[in-house]
């Protein structure tokens, strides 16, 4: 064991003393990473800093491209038949250990995400429409689902394939995760293969050179875990690094201004929303209501989202790195409405005249509970919004606390009003809704993060029927419609969309992507 | 100890929602959080944790990343250790020959320079001091790298990144941003101690025999200075080894200060009480080191206690 782990650190060491020397070569990358991915096991932990990694070193039947729509990948084209799915996988393709990819590898991957013991979140959720996978021949494999299944492709797409070979074991699951994490059995299809990996240090890839496709732009790319803002920014204006991940707002402009520099910001699917506690009660935090919940008054809600000037936000609080939200997700992504695509102006007298009519000309108080730290700028967001709430007179307590401690109390409807971020992980308007909008039902998986009492069984019927619609138009009316229910309702106040930054040296390119993922294979050198 | 760490984080939060896809069902969160073994009534938690723990050394796999939560703190101590050994014995070697010399000539321009620098190095914060190195010698003059650590050379379960020009290259702003609190504070009870120390009888005794000033100074005196100097010396090892969480973040030094602040921030229970427990464990032991230099240095601290 302590020679084969010799033998993969000793590239590393090479890598490494490269990049801090900060003489990368011309062919190598070194990323900045916000955050360490858990593992390397693609199975264990359905996280962003996870996916990310295993999407360079492994390839899905499908992919999504950079809004977010399925492109073929290790499946070169598909048919539907009902609840039967038939996948013609790419002939040719070889693992980066020279063996070649069949349907028998598809079959292995699925069965083993179930095994994966002690995952913190399986990704049995991707996986869950399924009820049968099996190879008809080694390029065709059958999928059949257990009802229509419109969002499989967008699933599929983040669960990666291992190769059967490499990857099987004495345990249950195969080759075990702590296994994985040291490169025993991580073998892919992807462009890049496993080198090695320090905990808190680095992590390096190298060239696959069986890889299928384009051959990608760089020889080796190191990951550096820097979850510090300001040091990810001082590594790169030191050289140390080629690009990082999420550069603070506040270092923009001049990272902008800086000519060795390139920024480059994408919109992302991530929605930052306050939601309204809606209950019969009075919620927590409120006073001054005479027993009353006013958040179950249309009118108030409208009022409380007029009076948020959400173009001063982007512009004063977040440099520009966002845009005004007035759905869930931006216009034109799939199910989201021309009809919402930009934010309406804030109009504080309106919404002084709104809170009179529905009998409250003094205002009330309420509370504002906001995580500290997990989305950008969170606070000073949240302290902004209750600036403005005050301004039409409603009082409001900003109650901002550490993300976990945040996320307990949320859970348990201990605020009246709260700012939290939603990521679209599938890029269509379902997910949004489903989570945040739809009545909360945990047995059925329906609303789960709907924690504002809110439930409209108008807007749920819609959701559930588009759930069982194949056909692409018609689902996306039903999606769009059932959106313009919630905004009109004010049922949620979404605020802005994040954009995604990344900045780099001149010489590289990043294009940036929706789902907020670097992949460093669509890293390139600048022309 | 580990009882307090328990409660503490049991009432911080759910692990759970930190972990779980916020997509997760309810049905789903459970069974994460059967797999956890975080359905049991705290105290059961606790007993099972401590079976464990003492009878087979096990302290529990970590939430976040499934492996055994002490092997991913043993994985990442050499670097914090490399990091603290260097900083201090740079705080030592710099700190005593200047407290001396202040302490010798107390009223010269250069002694007062020293004692008003030494205010300096402790008052300022250790993040600022961190980043306007990063500023001064990584992005501007771009001599040094501005995190991270050099390659490194792996001896059995320990990889050390001294023994290459780039390890000690990545090495130098980090130590020095330590270092630099540190040495402040050996310079003053180093001052102090000579202070003292010179008006005392053996010291004129040892001029008149007509010692040569060096003798002295390295002999005599130093030998009778090293007590306090070891005792603060040691206690801010241990300081610096247990709570190098902010130099570490700022230099993304992957150490395991930086490695409790994640699991804090993740509510990863098994590494924070592991690390904890490892702390205890390491802080004791410093201690007995400490009093075992202290006999060495003085026989009259084993007669006293024997007495």
């Amino acid at each position: 064991m302590k020679s084969i782990r010799k033998a993969i650190l000793l590239p590393a060491l090479i890598v490494g003393a490269l990049s801090a020397a900060g003489l990368a070569q011309a062919r190598d990358l070194t990323i900045a990473l916000a955050t360490e991915p858990s593992s390397m096991d693609p199975q264990f932990h359905s996280l962003t800093p996870n996916i990310q990694m295993s999407e360079t070193i492994f390839d899905p039947l499908v992919r999504t491209d950079a809004n977010a729509k399925p492109v073929p990948c290790l499946a070169e084209s598909w048919t539907v038949n009902g609840n039967v799915w038939l996948f013609k996988l790419r002939p040719n393709v070889k693992f980066s250990d020279g063996s070649p990819f069949t349907a028998d590898d598809v079959v292995f991957t699925y069965a083993r995400v179930p095994k994966v013991p002690n995952s913190p979140s399986s990704f049995t959720l991707y996986l869950k429409s399924i009820d049968k996978v099996e190879a008809i021949d080694p390029l065709t494999l059958k999928i059949t689902t257990k009802g229509p299944s419109p969002v499989l492709l967008a699933n599929l797409s983040i669960v990666p394939i291992m190769s059967k070979k490499a990857a099987s074991g004495p345990a249950p699951e195969g080759k075990t995760t702590v296994e994985l994490n040291r490169g025993d059995g991580l073998i892919g299809t992807g462009p890049y293969k496993f080198v090695s990996w320090r905990r808190g240090a680095e992590i390096v890839l190298e060239r696959n050179p069986n890889y299928w496709g384009e051959k990608p732009a760089w020889d080796k790319i190191t990951y550096r875990p820097i979850t510090n803002p300001a040091a990810r920014v001082a590594a790169l204006l030191a050289g140390g690094v080629d690009m990082i991940e999420n550069p603070p707002t506040d270092d923009l402009a001049r990272l902008e201004k800086d000519t060795k520099l390139h920024v480059q910001k994408t919109p992302s699917v991530r929605v930052i929303y306050v939601a309204l506690n809606q209950s019969k009660e009075v919620p927590p935090g409120m006073s001054g209501t005479d027993g009353k919940n006013p958040l179950t008054d249309k009118r108030v809600r409208e009022a409380l989202s007029l009076a948020i000037d959400r173009g001063a936000i982007v512009s004063r609080i977040m440099d520009g790195v966002a845009q005004p939200a007035a759905n869930l997700l931006p216009y034109p992504a799939f199910g989201a409405s021309k009809k919402f695509s930009t934010a309406a102006a804030a109009d504080v007298a309106k919404a002084k005249e709104l809170l009179a009519a529905a009998g409250y000309p003094k205002g009330f108080t309420l509370s504002l509970g906001a995580p500290a730290g997990r989305y950008i700028n969170d606070q000073r967001i949240a302290q902004t919004v209750a600036a403005m709430w005050a301004s039409i007179g409603v009082k409001t307590d900003v109650e901002t606390m550490a993300p976990p401690v945040f996320f307990k109390k949320r859970d348990s409807y201990s605020f009246s009003t709260y700012l939290a971020g939603w990521a679209a992980a599938t890029g269509e308007m379902a997910n949004p809704l489903t989570a945040l909008v739809v009545s909360h039902d945990p047995t059925l998986g329906m609303g789960t993060t709907n924690w504002s009492h809110y439930s409209n069984p108008e807007l749920d019927r819609l959701v559930m029927e588009a759930s069982k619609t194949q056909d692409d138009a018609k689902r996306s009316d039903m999606l769009q419609r059932a959106a313009n229910m919630a905004m009109e309702d004010y049922a949620i106040l979404p605020l802005q969309f994040e954009l995604s930054v990344w900045a780099m040296k001149q010489d590289v390119r990043y294009a940036g992507r929706s789902d907020q993922y670097t992949l460093a294979q669509d890293i390139t050198l600048a022309k | 100890m580990s009882a307090l760490v328990f409660t503490a984080l049991y009432l911080v939060g759910d692990p759970v929602s930190m972990l779980a896809s916020p997509e997760a069902t309810d049905a789903e969160r459970e069974l994460i959080r059967q797999s956890l073994g975080l359905d049991l009534p705290l105290w059961r938690q606790y007993l099972i944790f401590l079976n464990k723990a003492l009878v087979h050394l096990d302290f529990g796999n970590s939430f976040l990343t499934g492996e055994p939560a002490m092997r991913l703190i043993l994985d990442r101590m050499p670097a914090t250790l490399e990091l603290a050994t260097a900083a201090m014995a740079l705080a030592v070697l710099i700190g005593v020959p200047l407290g001396i010399y202040a302490g010798l000539k107390p009223e010269s321009l250069g002694a007062r320079s020293v004692m008003t620098s030494s205010v300096l190095g402790f008052s300022l914060p250790n993040f600022w001091v961190g980043l306007m190195l990063i500023m001064v010698f990584a992005v501007f003059l771009h001599w040094l790298p501005a995190g991270g650590r050099g390659p490194v050379e792996t001896f059995g379960p320990i990889q050390l990144s001294i023994f290459s020009w780039e390890g000690w290259r990545s090495l130098i702003l980090p130590v020095t941003t330590i270092a630099t609190a540190k040495c402040a504070l050996i310079i003053r009870v180093t001052r102090a101690a000579t202070r003292e120390c010179l008006p005392l009888d053996y010291i004129k005794f040892a001029r008149a025999r007509g010692l040569s000033e060096a003798r002295v100074l390295g002999v005599h005196l130093l030998k009778n200075i090293l007590i306090p100097i070891v005792t603060i010396a040691g206690l801010e090892y241990g300081q610096v080894f247990a709570f190098a969480v902010v130099t570490e973040s700022v230099f993304s030094w992957p150490g395991i200060g930086k490695l409790l602040i994640d699991s804090i921030i993740t509510l990863d229970r098994p590494v924070v009480v592991a690390y904890l427990m490892l702390t205890v464990v390491f802080l004791s032991l410093l201690n007995l080191v400490v009093d075992i230099i202290y006999t060495i240095l003085d026989p009259r601290v084993q007669a006293k206690a024997g007495a």
